[in-house]
């Protein structure tokens, strides 16, 4: 193999290419990787460690912050904690160091759990949805279909907080202000548009013959879209849900707006997460790290369809 | 197996008329192409027939039954689709036997009549591969596996050759005609290609423009074109036309051409004088020094066994199929001779065959 060959290849590039682009990414990540390692770090220090200056990046690791997140507390006399027998778990004990007791469970596991529901809910919905619709329009002719899909995407065009006055005045109408239900609707309308956008390019890309061939072989419609479309667009789809569930799940605007009890979600929850004396922000590190666990597990399981979500239409099989 | 009848069939889709006023008759066993260019209704018409389109208007009856309007899911027709249409996520004993899954046949059953199947298509060995990996021929068979494992009324099939390599088209023409004579299966087949319709058919549609131009057994496509378009599509190089103005007789015998006088089939009927063109096949041509017909050679296209010489006459180019054994020299003088009894003549205006003794006369050859 001659120096020349391998200098003129048009296609490959070239070792410096490779280096200085390998370079960049892995500048990237760390860049976007340090706020989220910073939030790991502070969930397990104590809330003295959290504010000290310089920051510190050794430190005595503690649960304080993860035990703070899930119990409200009372401040007792010491004598009064003497009194008390032996600690019953960790918790009880870093918290009797604090001079103070454990009097009940915080609500960062009810918000959390109304976080899943909301989140999947409507996940869930708008992928139904957005998958039907998609396939309505991909292969039927619908009157207006570009108007109505110019209509459906028109929905994104406007910052949540434009219509969150209107929402608001409406949801307390109808007796959906904080309710789950009130919720997951809303966020399923928002998710919807991105569904049936993105399911649409899916789905125009498999082939009309394949439902055709489906029905000559004595199948109906619906039989044809449930066994041989569906399975064809399980990327598409997989892609779909993970993009709505990221955007259900992070969503805050709407929730501080729309929630403030019984179907509070956890984003508006964390920051109002107060300790002794201010903010606790290991407590609210915390918080933040546990609320980051489902998305993580989903984007790591599906991140093969995520990739190809994101270039979709830009490569053809 | 069954007859498809199909009456005054109309397709329109807003302005564009795809398929206009078409009516034939497949009898039962009987292996029909549907042969014309691309949009000219041919892919059209079968997906009525198939149920994947509905008719304007007219009428399609399978076995005496109108199913016009009836879904394609009930008409018990397999079709064979020009990308073959193998469901990419079931392996290919799952695609063979999708059909018979829908009509709830015991999975016994499904595995004996797959594999039954399977082995008249010679694919036993690949049944549990999947279809992504397969190659062209395996592919195509694998589509013909779904199509005949049911045991359909007819089989439609939309150039099914289409995506294939020449050299393996024609394998797949053999093996299909061979498929149709051991299976009599009433088979509908579209293609542009003449030689697939040629080889595989006992009936050729010839469409244009959404109208079957011609409709009869490929000899007597071939011999006897019912329009200029017809001679001019099939046969290549296609059928040569001397154009010329006059006048014709019922029981005329011969033309004038330029002064020269030539013999042809005799005319049954009567033509006011107008634009005419007297159709010549290039096998039908020969060298003959003595003709009064002459041109000067323009050109020769070696091809083995004979050779296609092209030669400028005062009326066009005339393409002739002749022997191999003469060399031509370009602009040399030659003597044309037309083989009176296979001459057509058509009307310019309407594109029309003159009736003649060539549409009453033998039915064969």
């Amino acid at each position: 193999m001659s120096t020349a060959n391998t200098a003129h290849s048009v296609v490959e590039p070239s070792l410096m290419t490779k280096r200085i682009a390998g370079a960049i990414v892995i500048l990237y990540a760390i860049i976007t990787m340090v706020p989220l390692a910073w939030i790991f770090l502070t969930s397990f220090k104590s809330p003295p460690d959290s504010i000290s200056y310089p920051p510190k990046i050794v430190f005595q690791p503690t649960l304080e912050g993860y035990c703070n997140l899930f119990t409200t507390r009372t401040r007792q006399t010491p004598d009064y904690i003497q009194s008390l027998g032996a600690p019953t778990s960790t918790c009880d004990e870093i918290t009797r160091n604090r001079n103070m007791v454990i009097a009940g469970p915080s609500n960062y596991w009810p918000r959390f759990q109304n976080s899943l529901i909301i989140a999947f809910g409507s996940t869930f919905l708008a992928v139904f949805l957005g998958t039907l619709s998609a396939y309505g329009f991909s292969r039927f002719k619908v009157p207006l279909a570009d108007d109505l899909l110019f209509f459906i995407l028109s929905t994104r065009m406007m910052p949540p907080i434009a219509v969150a006055i209107p929402i608001y005045l409406m949801y307390r109408q109808l007796g959906l202000s904080d309710t789950a239900l009130g919720m997951i609707l809303l966020y399923t309308a928002v998710n919807v548009s991105l569904a049936v956008w993105l399911l649409k390019g899916f789905i125009d890309e498999i082939p009309r013959e394949y439902e055709e061939a489906a029905m000559i072989d004595g199948y109906t419609r619906l039989q044809a879209f449930r066994k041989v479309v569906l399975p064809q667009a399980t990327t598409g789809i997989a892609a779909t849900a993970i993009f709505c569930l990221i955007f259900a799940w992070n969503e805050y605007a709407f929730a501080v707006l729309l929630t403030s009890g019984a179907a509070q979600t956890a984003p508006p929850f964390i920051p109002t997460i107060i300790g002794e004396g201010g903010q606790d922000w290991p407590a609210v590190a915390a918080g933040t790290t546990i609320f980051l666990v489902p998305i993580l597990v989903f984007t790591i399981l599906l991140r093969k369809q995520l990739l190809r979500g994101i270039t979709f239409g830009a490569v053809r099989k | 197996m069954a007859e498809i009848r199909v009456k005054n069939l109309r397709k329109a889709f807003g302005e564009f008329v795809a398929v206009e006023d078409s009516s034939f008759t497949v009898a039962d066993g009987e292996f029909l192409a549907l042969l014309g260019p691309s949009g000219c209704g041919k892919t059209t018409t079968l997906r009525m027939i198939a149920g994947l389109e509905l008719p304007t208007s007219g009428q399609i009856f399978l076995d005496g039954e109108d199913v016009s309007f009836n879904r394609a899911s009930a008409r018990d027709i397999a079709f064979v689709f020009q990308l073959f249409a193998l469901y990419p996520h079931m392996n290919v004993r799952k695609n063979i036997g999708f059909p018979l899954l829908s009509q709830g046949v015991p999975k016994v059953e499904i595995k004996a009549r797959v594999e039954e199947t399977a082995k008249l298509l010679q694919i036993s060995h690949i049944l549990e591969k999947s279809v992504s990996g397969l190659a062209g021929g395996d592919r195509q068979r694998v589509a013909l596996g779904r199509a005949i494992v049911r045991r359909p009324k007819c089989f439609l099939m939309d150039e099914p050759l289409g995506t294939l390599d020449a050299e393996f088209r024609e394998v797949m023409v053999h093996e299909l005609r061979e498929l149709h004579n051991r299976i009599h299966a009433t088979t509908v087949y579209v293609t542009h290609d003449q030689h697939e319709a040629m080889a595989m058919a006992d009936k050729i549609a010839v469409m244009n423009h959404g109208i079957i131009e011609q409709f009869g057994t490929p000899q007597e496509i071939y011999n006897r074109p019912a329009s200029m378009y017809v001679a001019d599509f099939i046969g290549s190089p296609p059928m040569n036309f001397l154009k010329f103005t006059a006048g014709v007789q019922k029981g005329a015998r011969s033309v004038l051409l330029e002064g020269v006088e030539i013999a042809l089939p005799e005319v049954h009927q009567n033509l006011a004088p107008g634009e005419l063109a007297l159709g010549v096949r290039p096998e039908h041509i020969r060298f003959s020094d003595g003709s009064a017909l002459r041109g000067s050679v323009y050109g020769a296209e070696y091809l083995g066994t004979n050779q296609i010489v092209a030669v400028e006459t005062g009326k066009g180019l005339l393409k002739a199929r002749v022997s191999a054994d003469r060399t031509f020299k370009i602009g040399e003088t030659v003597g044309l001779e037309l083989n009176s009894e296979k001459l057509s003549l058509f009307e310019c205006a309407s594109g029309r065959a003159v009736l003649s003794s060539l549409h009453t006369e033998a039915r064969h050859g």
